[in-house]
């Protein structure tokens, strides 16, 4: 960060109302359910091709809500149920610190605004039409807008898979089972509920095993 | 996205029979979405245009192009689809049908799980799945990154990952950046 130029810090520490604190910082909490409200619609509002990497920097660096662990594990159970993992993530979250009342909070945060702009936007595209010499243009945009959304994830991913350094399976097993997933996916394709059924299965029960025998040792 | 400048939408449409249907439809669906609406999207093409035939197939594809650019949730899509088929409201039953079951069940199965934190169980899922779903993330990430044969783009995910890694540029000007870049012509 202290590369870069003065501008982009200026403006990185500009962002609204948050105190970026260094990284052992102790945690913050929301202040009110409208709080959540609030940075859940801002969060979601900059995430362009998925929420994951914004939702990380914002919940974990900025505002400091929770731990990059919380947030893994938040995630995790996120993603064994329906539903999509994101709204899922708010839910929980906003549960954790205001109950029922967080969760919506959250949820109407992450949901509300965008639902919106969106149908706002397919609207206005409708009435407007064929703007053709803009489409190249709009298509140009889109599509490094997606290669940046993807390079994000793959960002986020490689910083949250910090916490695994103190796995109880040990930092080798948890790169061998996330590379496992990876492929089961990537190559075999596999429906998700298998992974997570099969692999996600058999890691619970090692795992278990593992703190168990901590446990009585 | 040309596809998405085809019919003009009545916002206010009167169709009940319609919302029902839509309401029904992804209420049902709700529960079966492991791994986000998305992965449905066979499933609702089915019902929804071959056998119902609320929407069109361009207004069906239109609707995934659309949230998958716009900002939020992807979850979305499937409120444009409701808007595609039945106008405003039935965007909104769409969302709430979508919604409605998978939020009820993550709350009361979330809440569950936090009380019984000091369970071994219930910290061995938590823990034995952390790495499952590191793994899952990055496939999706590996999914949605250029191929090879877009070797600028490519270079581009890569940069914008090692940024994301280990700087805190704001995410918005990476965003920003690729915006302008692909507009460009340059990705």
């Amino acid at each position: 960060m202290a590369n870069w130029p003065r501008w982009v810090i200026k403006w990185s520490r500009s962002m609204p109302e948050v105190v970026q604190g260094p990284d052992d910082a102790p945690l913050a909490r929301p202040a009110s359910p409208w709080d959540l409200f609030v940075a859940f619609t801002l969060l979601a509002l900059q995430g362009f091709g998925g929420v994951i990497a914004i939702a990380q920097r914002e919940l974990c660096e900025r505002r400091r809500w929770l731990t990059p662990q919380d947030f893994v594990e938040l995630l995790s159970s996120a993603q064994v149920l329906p539903g999509p993992n994101v709204c899922n993530l708010s839910l929980m979250i906003g549960d954790r610190f205001f109950g029922l009342r967080g969760a919506c909070a959250a949820l109407g945060g992450m949901i509300a605004a965008p639902l919106a702009l969106m149908l706002l936007l397919a609207w206005l595209m409708a009435l407007a039409p064929d703007a053709s010499p803009a489409h190249g243009v709009i298509r140009g945009a889109l599509g490094g807008m997606a290669a940046v959304a993807a390079g994000q994830i793959v960002g986020t991913v490689l910083k949250l898979a910090a916490p695994l350094k103190n796995h109880p399976l040990s930092w080798p097993a948890c790169v061998g089972l996330a590379g496992l997933a990876f492929a089961m996916m990537t190559v075999l394709h596999w429906p998700l509920v298998w992974v997570l059924l099969g692999l996600g299965g058999t890691a619970c029960l090692v795992t278990y095993a593992v703190l168990r025998r901590r446990k009585t040792a | 996205m040309s596809a998405t400048v085809q019919h003009v939408v009545a916002p206010l449409v009167w169709a009940p029979q319609a919302w029902w249907t839509l309401f029904q439809h992804f209420l049902a669906l709700s529960l079966m979405s492991i791994g986000g609406a998305i992965t449905l999207v066979s499933e609702m093409h089915r019902q929804l245009v071959v056998e119902s035939r609320l929407l069109s197939d361009a207004d069906f594809t239109a609707a995934i192009a659309l949230a998958q650019a716009a900002p939020g949730p992807n979850v979305l899509f499937v409120a444009l689809i409701g808007w595609y088929s039945a106008g405003l409201v039935g965007a909104l039953v769409s969302m709430l049908g979508i919604m409605l079951p998978s939020t009820t069940l993550a709350l009361s199965a979330s809440r569950w799980v936090a009380r019984r934190k000091h369970w071994l169980s219930v910290q061995a899922f938590q823990g034995g799945m952390t790495p499952v779903t590191v793994g899952l993330l990055l496939a999706t990430g590996y999914l949605l990154t250029p191929s090879l044969e877009n070797p600028s783009a490519l270079l581009l995910s890569m940069v914008v990952a090692g940024l994301v890694w280990r700087t805190k540029v704001p995410l918005m000007a990476l965003v920003a950046a690729g915006g302008v870049l692909g507009a460009l012509g340059w990705v």
